[in-house]
């Protein structure tokens, strides 16, 4: 078996991680990318998520829990190390409708942190470059590991 | 003066409710979540019962975020749509016993703030939506959502929305 390097074992890892939330799991969420307080999470389009018949129009809540994944895996990532995270709040735009049948492509950042809170911003494209399908800024919690020193 | 006898309530409560069914039934993300809406006069209660999949954090457990954020923005939409549509029912321009009823387009989400108050438990949640403001073109919402207590919200969110052109409105 090839060596993986540290970098493939921590998105390995990771992979595992977001793959074991039930949910992720039930939007089949694909991890492409993590690091640094950064992530990257893709969704395809699925016929269960459409909020509107009319047009195929896969239905905003659904881009909503993959941003909100994406923002909380990017926290996770950071280099502080949180032990946890919950969104405190998450503001979505939503700037056009995502075009049907087409995958969904997450992208979040960690733009500060401090001992308690994550502030990130983020934005959700499919596969036409350009103006993204939405865009997100949230406030995350930063958990401490138990002993640490206040 | 003759004037019409009015209606059975029973008939005006039916139509009400196929009202309401009609206009959830047609999308499938709230099948996918598995929300339900009950109808009390003219307010409207959604219910998410628990299940498996809507799990964000399997140690807690706790209901997935995005799922909460999913929740709130299909009770607003649908009450949103709802006080609409159901003009539309009773003045004659939907007619919901038609074949293939055209209901009139759902409001697009123009954006939508969610606050997490507590972390929301393995159990059924609930959700009601206020029309703060409702324009020709703008609408803006306030949803609360709980579980076990109606006065310990688990969350909250404020949405604004672009209401379908209507062509006789």
């Amino acid at each position: 078996m090839a060596q993986m390097s540290e970098d493939e074992e921590k998105l390995a890892l990771a992979r595992r991680f977001i793959e074991a939330i039930p949910h992720s799991r039930a939007l089949a969420m694909h991890l492409e990318a993590i690091g640094g307080g950064h992530a990257v999470i893709s969704m395809p389009w699925d016929e269960r998520l459409v909020g509107d018949p009319r047009t195929g129009v896969i239905h905003g809540g659904a881009v909503s829990a993959l941003m909100d994944t994406c923002c909380g895996a990017a926290v996770m990532s950071h280099p502080e190390a949180p032990a946890g995270t919950a969104t405190i709040d998450l503001r979505i735009d939503y700037m056009r409708a995502a075009t049907p049948r087409q995958r969904i492509t997450a992208r979040a950042e960690v733009y500060h942190i401090t001992r308690t809170v994550a502030f990130l911003r983020a934005t959700a494209h499919d596969e036409e470059a350009g103006l993204p399908v939405a865009t997100a800024t949230g406030a995350f919690t930063v958990e401490r590991p138990k002993g640490e020193a206040k | 003066m003759t004037r019409a006898k009015p209606e059975p309530m029973q008939v005006v409560k039916q139509r009400r409710d196929a009202a309401l069914r009609a206009l959830v039934s047609g999308v499938p993300y709230i099948r996918f979540l598995g929300i339900e809406f009950d109808r009390r006069g003219d307010e409207i209660t959604a219910t998410l019962p628990f299940d498996e999949k809507l799990i964000g954090n399997p140690m807690l457990p706790a209901l997935h975020g995005g799922v909460t954020a999913a929740f709130l923005e299909v009770t607003a939409i649908v009450e949103l749509s709802w006080a609409t549509l159901w003009e539309d029912v009773e003045t004659g321009r939907i007619d919901l016993s038609a074949p293939e009823p055209v209901l009139p387009r759902l409001p697009k989400t123009i954006d939508f703030t969610v606050d997490y108050l507590r972390s929301g438990l393995p159990r059924d949640a609930y959700a009601r939506a206020r029309v703060n403001r409702s324009g020709r073109r703008y609408a803006s919402v306030h949803v609360e959502a709980w579980q076990d207590n109606r006065t310990r919200l688990y969350a909250q969110a404020t949405g604004h929305f672009l209401m379908p052109e209507r062509p006789h409105g």
